[in-house]
């Protein structure tokens, strides 16, 4: 039979319960016949959380409260139930770290935990806990606790997915329990009951353990106990691709030169095809052989205000990627323009497509109005728009735009002759040919 | 760019470049809560890692990842402020423990929730101040697309080689922004092969040679104990009040962080000799930078530029750069000059001044202005 703890003396007061728990878990681990090196022993800060030292198993001693979180991180990436992951934790810690135990139940994440409930802070000197029973007095309450405290036990076995839970008085032998505890997969739970001689018992003279446990009516028993269950199986990916995915590659089909690089802005709404647009437009120019950008600006909620995208296309490297004075904006909402507006002030020429609807701010920029609302509808604004301007200025190759479009899937259901027709502008037999995706 | 080089670009944003790095570099799993802007380093990495884990939120996050740690395995999550403020104290207890781990701060616009979708370099100064008791916390910042492929997997090597938490420093715009880019030709990045300790002698865990850095070895091996412990301790990892040897193990902290090894120093110099002017940047403002010295050069102009990437703890190589020039400019997006307090302090240097502002990038423009000015 194997030792679990060291020959020294445990580090707690005299009488503590924490001595009760450290002395019972090695004999629980023993009669499961387990090897120290194939247990792990996470701690709390707290009392009972510098037992660590005592213990000849592995050791983990990490924060206040977080110890079942860390312990998650230990069990998920061991991904064996072989391997024993033990957490002691307080009442304390249980109170600040609420969230983890939780979530572990939740997950059912293969580990026990036992906490020591002394119904008080013992390491900083007896203030109440969550855990603090009606009544219960400590060096801080010396008219007793106001509220019943948790019931853990009530709150875990209402958690889906839990494995194990009891609650028992930490007296005398409870190896066996403990040892059930421990044999169960997936998450277990004991809370161990006991009393801080220091500060409990000095603040309630005369109380008995099981006298407090009756009187804030938690019930010793085992609340859960779902036998052999399934242990928790963390997925690990074999099979993984790289995420470039060189297949996507863009061609230069319309190798262009430009003497300088454009800079161009999309402002509209939320849901109106600003995004997609600008990258049509960052495509298109990719494939005409030229460098691109595209950055998008929107508010945090997607669906309502702004949206806005910069697109620059160069011949050359692209370092900034800021367009504060663009050589083309386009504005297709109110809520764009109410973004584009100091952008548009600024500018010091270059060309301002606007919806007719709205009204330009004063600019140097040369103002071009047209109902991209009304011909395209909300949702087309923004395309409709990118293929007017390209067709105005025939700043990179139409060609090249009508290519990626035709690539995308939205262009089977968008009916392209007709926009050209809204747009005042021819629609070619050859055009069309540049929509089919060339090999 | 090579023709054939040309005809082989994607569209790719920063987020994928750094999460295709840090999956070849060997990371074992991602483990994060969502916030903007770092969403896409957490669903490509839910693609891409071998594990995934979606937290239920960034205490959680920082604690699940020392628990991976402590098994030989390497975490990484991404975040901006206010999930990193919840991870700091966990950030020390990895720190304390010395679990290798790497940290992705995608900086956004605060003080608080500020604006999301808001770009910023504003944390460079809580950084700096990150580990209680002022140890220096590693800190690495990418400035271009090729750096978002080369820094994560060199960040992961120093976490792997220091034993300690990495942070990755980045912005939104750095990540977010789609660009043509080839993944050609790129280099290559190989697995970090991890060594543990492999002796019949006691293991004990935070027990140092020459290199200051205790070797590692996994929690539940089946050879030697192993103790992890977040607590002031001695070389067996056993809590300890202020006894020398465990004062001495604190202060190896410091000292390990402190020896400036080339092969974690990462900076791009730009000398041009005759200059008088070195203008100095990271991450985000780096392109801006570059910008305005291409134009200042092109009107016949001369400056020496420093982009720096290896940002904390200040390698003393940037200061016998910056000491060869009458005038320096640092260029960050944040309101008083965070990395310009860090190196010349509250009061400043008479030959040192800032390029600064927040919620918008700052302009090749006004950095070439500074450059310009008398
Ligand atoms: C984040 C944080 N807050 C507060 C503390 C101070 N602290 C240390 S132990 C403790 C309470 C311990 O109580 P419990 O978990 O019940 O353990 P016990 O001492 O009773 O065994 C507190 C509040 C801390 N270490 N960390
Ligand atoms: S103070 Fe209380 S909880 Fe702490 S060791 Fe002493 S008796 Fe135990
Ligand atoms: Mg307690």
């Amino acid at each position: 039979m194997k030792n679990f703890l060291t020959d020294a003396p445990l580090p707690f007061c005299k009488g503590c319960g924490h001595n009760h728990i450290a002395a019972n878990t090695e004999k629980a681990l023993q009669l499961l016949g387990y090897d120290p090196m194939n247990v792990v022993l996470v701690t709390d800060i707290g009392c009972h959380g510098i037992i660590d030292k005592s213990f000849l198993t592995h050791t983990v001693h990490g924060l206040h409260g977080r110890s079942v979180a860390l312990a998650t991180g230990v069990s998920a990436a061991l991904n064996n139930p072989d391997k024993k992951v033990i957490v002691f934790i307080g009442d304390g810690g249980a109170t600040i770290g609420m969230q983890h135990l939780i979530d572990a139940a939740h997950n059912g994440f293969n580990m026990t935990v036992v906490i020591h409930n002394n119904f008080l802070y013992g390491m900083t000197g007896g203030q109440p806990s969550e855990f603090t029973p009606f009544g219960f007095k400590t060096p801080y309450l010396p008219d007793g606790g106001k509220k019943t405290g948790y019931d853990i036990c009530k709150l875990i076995s209402a958690v889906d997915g839990v494995s194990y839970v009891s609650r028992l008085e930490g007296i005398s032998d409870f190896s066996k329990e403990l040892a059930e505890a421990f044999s169960r997969k997936g998450f277990s739970l004991v809370e161990v009951m006991e009393i801080c001689p220091s500060y409990g018992v000095k603040a309630n003279p005369g109380m008995k353990l099981s006298k407090v446990v009756e009187s804030a009516g938690l019930k010793i028993e085992k609340f859960v106990d779902r036998g052999e269950t399934e242990a928790y199986q963390t997925t690990v990916k074999t099979d993984l691709k790289s995420l470039f995915h060189e297949e996507d590659a863009i061609k230069t089909l319309f190798p262009t030169q430009l003497e300088k690089p454009i800079r161009m802005m999309l402002c509209g709404s939320a849901g109106e095809g600003v995004q997609a647009a600008a990258e049509f437009l960052l495509k298109a120019g990719i494939t005409s052989g030229l460098n691109g950008t595209k950055k998008g600006s929107y508010p945090v909620t997607v669906g309502v205000g702004f949206s806005a995208a910069e697109v620059i296309l160069s011949s050359d490297e692209i370092l900034y990627t800021g367009s504060p004075n663009p050589d083309v904006m386009c504005v297709t909402s109110a809520d764009g323009l109410e973004y584009a507006r100091k952008t548009i002030a600024n500018m010091k020429g270059g060309k301002l497509f606007i919806d007719s609807t709205l009204t330009a701010p004063e600019t140097k920029a040369e103002v071009i109005y047209f109902p991209f609302r009304e011909r395209g509808g909300a949702k087309n604004s923004s395309l409709y728009m990118i293929f007017y301007f390209l067709k105005t200025t025939g700043m990179i190759p139409m060609d090249a735009l009508l290519h990626v479009f035709g690539e995308n899937k939205i262009a089977k259901k968008f009916d392209l002759p007709k926009m050209f027709e809204l747009l005042n502008e021819p629609y070619t037999e050859e055009m069309s040919d540049k929509t089919k995706t060339i090999a | 760019m090579e023709t054939a080089e040309k005809e082989m670009r994607l569209i790719m944003d920063g987020s994928e470049l750094i999460v295709e790095s840090v999956a070849r570099a060997g990371a074992d799993v991602f483990i994060g809560y969502p916030i903007t802007p770092a969403n896409l380093l957490y669903s490509y990495s839910q693609e891409r890692l071998p594990s995934f884990f979606a937290a239920p939120d960034e205490i959680s996050t920082l604690q699940w990842m020392c628990g991976y740690a402590t098994t030989g395995k390497f975490p990484v999550t991404a975040s901006s402020f206010p999930g990193f403020a919840l991870m700091l104290e966990s950030i020390n207890m990895a720190y304390m423990m010395e679990l290798p781990m790497l940290i992705i701060l995608v900086q956004r616009l605060g003080p608080a929730t500020g604006t999301a979708t808001c770009g910023a370099q504003g944390d460079l100064g809580l950084l700096q101040g990150a580990i209680s008791g002022g140890f220096p916390l590693p800190v690495v910042s990418i400035s271009s697309m090729k750096d978002c492929w080369e820094m994560p997997a060199k960040a992961m090597k120093m976490a792997i080689d220091l034993r300690t938490p990495v942070v990755l420093l980045t912005s939104k715009e750095e990540i977010m922004t789609l660009s043509s880019f080839s993944v050609k030709n790129l280099p290559e990045i190989n697995k970090i092969e991890r060594t543990f300790y492999n002796s019949t002698e006691t293991y004990m865990p935070y027990k140092t040679g020459a290199t200051l850095v205790p070797e590692f070895l996994p929690v539940a091996n089946t050879e030697h104990q192993v103790r992890f412990t977040a607590s002031t301790h001695d070389q067996k990892g056993i809590i300890q009040n202020t006894s020398k040897e465990a004062i001495d193990n604190t202060k190896r902290l410091e000292y390990k962080h402190r020896q400036n090894k080339t092969e974690h120093l990462f900076y791009d110099y730009d000398e041009q000799s005759g200059a008088d002017t070195l203008v100095v940047s990271y991450g985000i403002t780096s392109a801006a930078c570059r910008e305005a010295v291409n134009a200042v050069r092109a009107d016949g102009h001369k400056v020496s530029m420093l982009i720096v990437k290896t940002m904390l703890p200040v390698p003393p190589v940037y200061f016998e750069i910056m000491d060869k020039y009458k005038k320096v400019v640092i260029a960050e997006e944040n309101l008083t000059g965070q990395f310009k307090n860090i190196l010349f302090g509250e009061r400043g240097n008479k030959n040192v001044s800032g390029v600064n502002g927040i919620a918008e990038m700052i302009t090749p423009a006004r950095i070439a202005e500074a450059i310009l000015s008398k």
